[in-house]
């Protein structure tokens, strides 16, 4: 995609949810930050902290009940066609062959004719290494292998933003090593803005370019770390790097003493 | 008997023919099964028949089969049994394919609404739990001796199985997945037509299924109660007549209708649901 990819901007966000008979939740607080376009920002955080609430309010899934999110510029007021996401789950539909899966986000599109659509889908499986697969059905792939379906679901709408909520978490440790590698090199290929948000600090700091760490309850962005390593797009290369060490080690650290802070 | 772990292995191994030992054993166990069926069925055949005259049970308690089978014949010669037959059958699928209908409309009309399905579940729990088939006597007062009333008692009875299974299926939808459809900017109907239609196609299913089963109580009652065609008519006909093997006849011919009509939505929730793997063997 030779055009630039949309920046994304938070501006003092804040999500409350309504509690049956009770103070309302505050899920995050008063959250800002920015992607810049066509950058791969990592965001960590405890569990129950707000990153999958940030993801929703970025996808327009969820309205903001204080500041605004902005996509390359404009407010987010609903789904926007330049945004997909992904999750931990594949969320491929069951009774749809792969091809057909893939095949799926387009479908909303108008003016995109089904030998178009056809012909996108089989690109992005031949991209995702899936060209095999295309007419098997969700449940005769291994987990890998869905979630790679699932990204090439994602890429298909040719989005300018891809978020992704933990997508590696519910796969055996070396399936996720080759995923990584293989989602980091068909992201970063394709020049798309990434937002990916994980429980896996090394693996923040493998993939992205920036990670933000998020405190507890109620979220906040506590800590903003550039990554200044070699080898983007290679998550592999990156941790042989015993830089990468030292930022899983602060970041492990900044997570730990927020923590503390919290009991 | 093998155990289900044993015959699944069995089956894994048959396909190599590195293994003829075992592939042969997986086919013994394979045709075991059925031939075991059989076999049940003769031995409850044969008791049927000869038994009951020699424990010195009346035939008018217990005919023999093979009384069954010749009051089944003369049925067929003489009571217009065919006519009968097909009158409760068209009626039974009649019913089925109006109650399906229905209850599957009602059931993605309350799903799609959450305030409409708040507002009246109450009602649809109480006329769940309500005995349908009670209702027979009432659409006879209502319209009289002739199909309509075993009509609506067989579309009443199937119409809440379906209704509560398509329901089911809708409040139950994976949240995450109309998620993704909003996110790739579908709209309400898009939505339906994709994501929540063919993800209820499981439930929808399985109530279709007991539908298919009920269908045939629906008809039997009605037809019991106020009718002048069909086999539960003459159940009632043969029970007058102090005839025990018309009305085990009749019994055993609703009970094929209903195989049948069960049949046909297994058949074709095989094909719907295709993309379901299925158990290896249980
Ligand atoms: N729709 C909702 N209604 C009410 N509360 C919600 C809703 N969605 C999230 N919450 C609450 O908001 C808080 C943040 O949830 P969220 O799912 O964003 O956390 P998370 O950081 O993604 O957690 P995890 O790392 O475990 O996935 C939680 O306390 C959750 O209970
Ligand atoms: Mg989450």
């Amino acid at each position: 995609m030779p055009h630039i990819p949309p920046a994304i901007d938070l501006d003092g966000v804040t999500r409350r949810f309504v509690r049956p008979g009770g103070a309302p939740l505050v899920a995050i607080e008063l959250v800002s930050f920015s992607v810049a376009p066509g950058t791969f920002v990592a965001v960590v955080g405890p569990s129950g902290c707000g990153k999958s609430t940030l993801l929703n309010l970025v996808a327009g899934l969820d309205p903001p009940d204080e500041g605004t999110v902005r996509i390359g510029g404009a407010v987010v007021a609903g789904p926007s066609p330049q945004v997909a996401f992904m999750l931990q789950k594949d969320l491929l539909l069951p009774w749809r062959s792969i091809q057909r899966n893939v095949e799926f986000g387009l479908e909303a599109r108008p003016g995109i004719r089904r030998a178009e659509r056809r012909a996108r889908a089989e690109r992005e499986l031949a991209r995702c290494g899936l060209s095999a697969f295309a007419h098997h059905y969700p449940a005769q792939l291994s987990g890998g292998m869905r979630q790679r379906a699932a990204l090439a679901r994602t890429l298909a709408v040719a989005p300018g933003v891809i978020l992704l909520d933990e997508p590696f978490s519910a796969l055996d440790a070396i399936t996720k090593l080759t995923l990584q590698q293989s989602f980091a090199e068909t992201i970063h290929g394709a020049g798309v803005t990434a937002l990916l948000i994980t429980h896996d600090l090394m693996e923040a700091v493998a993939m992205a370019d920036r990670v933000l760490v998020m405190s507890g309850r109620p979220g906040r962005i506590v800590e903003d770390i550039g990554l200044d390593l070699p080898d983007r797009g290679s998550p592999m290369a990156r941790r042989r790097h015993a830089r990468a060490h030292d930022y899983a080690a602060r970041l492990f650290s900044t997570l730990r003493l927020d923590a503390a802070e919290a009991a | 008997m093998p155990s289900s772990a044993e015959r699944a292995l069995g089956v894994a191994v048959a396909a190599s023919p590195a293994l003829p030992r075992a592939a042969l054993r997986a086919r013994a166990g394979a045709a075991a099964l059925p031939a075991a069926s059989v076999a049940v069925a003769i031995v409850m055949a044969l008791a049927w028949q000869f038994l009951p005259p020699l424990l010195g049970v009346p035939k008018y308690i217990l005919p023999p089969l093979g009384d069954l089978v010749r009051e089944m014949a003369r049925m067929w010669r003489q009571e217009n049994l065919l006519l009968h037959l097909v009158s409760t059958a068209s009626m039974a699928a009649a019913g089925f394919v109006l109650g399906s209908a229905f209850g599957a409309v009602c059931g993605y009309a309350l799903g799609l609404s959450a305030l409409w399905e708040r507002v009246l579940s109450p009602y649809i729990l109480a006329l769940q739990i309500a005995p349908k088939v009670a209702f027979a006597p009432l659409f006879i007062m209502w319209f009289g001796y002739n199909a309509m009333p075993k009509l609506l008692v067989t579309v009443l009875v199937v119409f809440f199985p379906i209704l509560v299974n398509v329901l089911q299926a809708m409040k139950t939808a994976d949240r995450d997945l109309v998620n993704l459809a909003r996110a790739f900017s579908m709209r309400r109907g898009q939505i339906f037509a994709k994501v929540l239609f063919p993800a209820s196609l499981p439930n929808l299913m399985a109530g279709l299924r007991i539908g298919a089963t009920l269908a045939v109580i629906g008809v039997t009652v009605g037809e019991l109660v106020g009718g002048e065609s069909g086999l539960g008519y003459l159940i009632s006909y043969g029970e007058g007549q102090a005839n025990t093997a018309m009305v085990f006849d009749a019994i055993a011919l609703l009970t094929a209708i209903g195989i049948v009509l069960y049949g046909l939505v297994a058949v074709t929730e095989a094909r719907v649901l295709h993309y379901i793997p299925r158990p290896p063997m249980r």
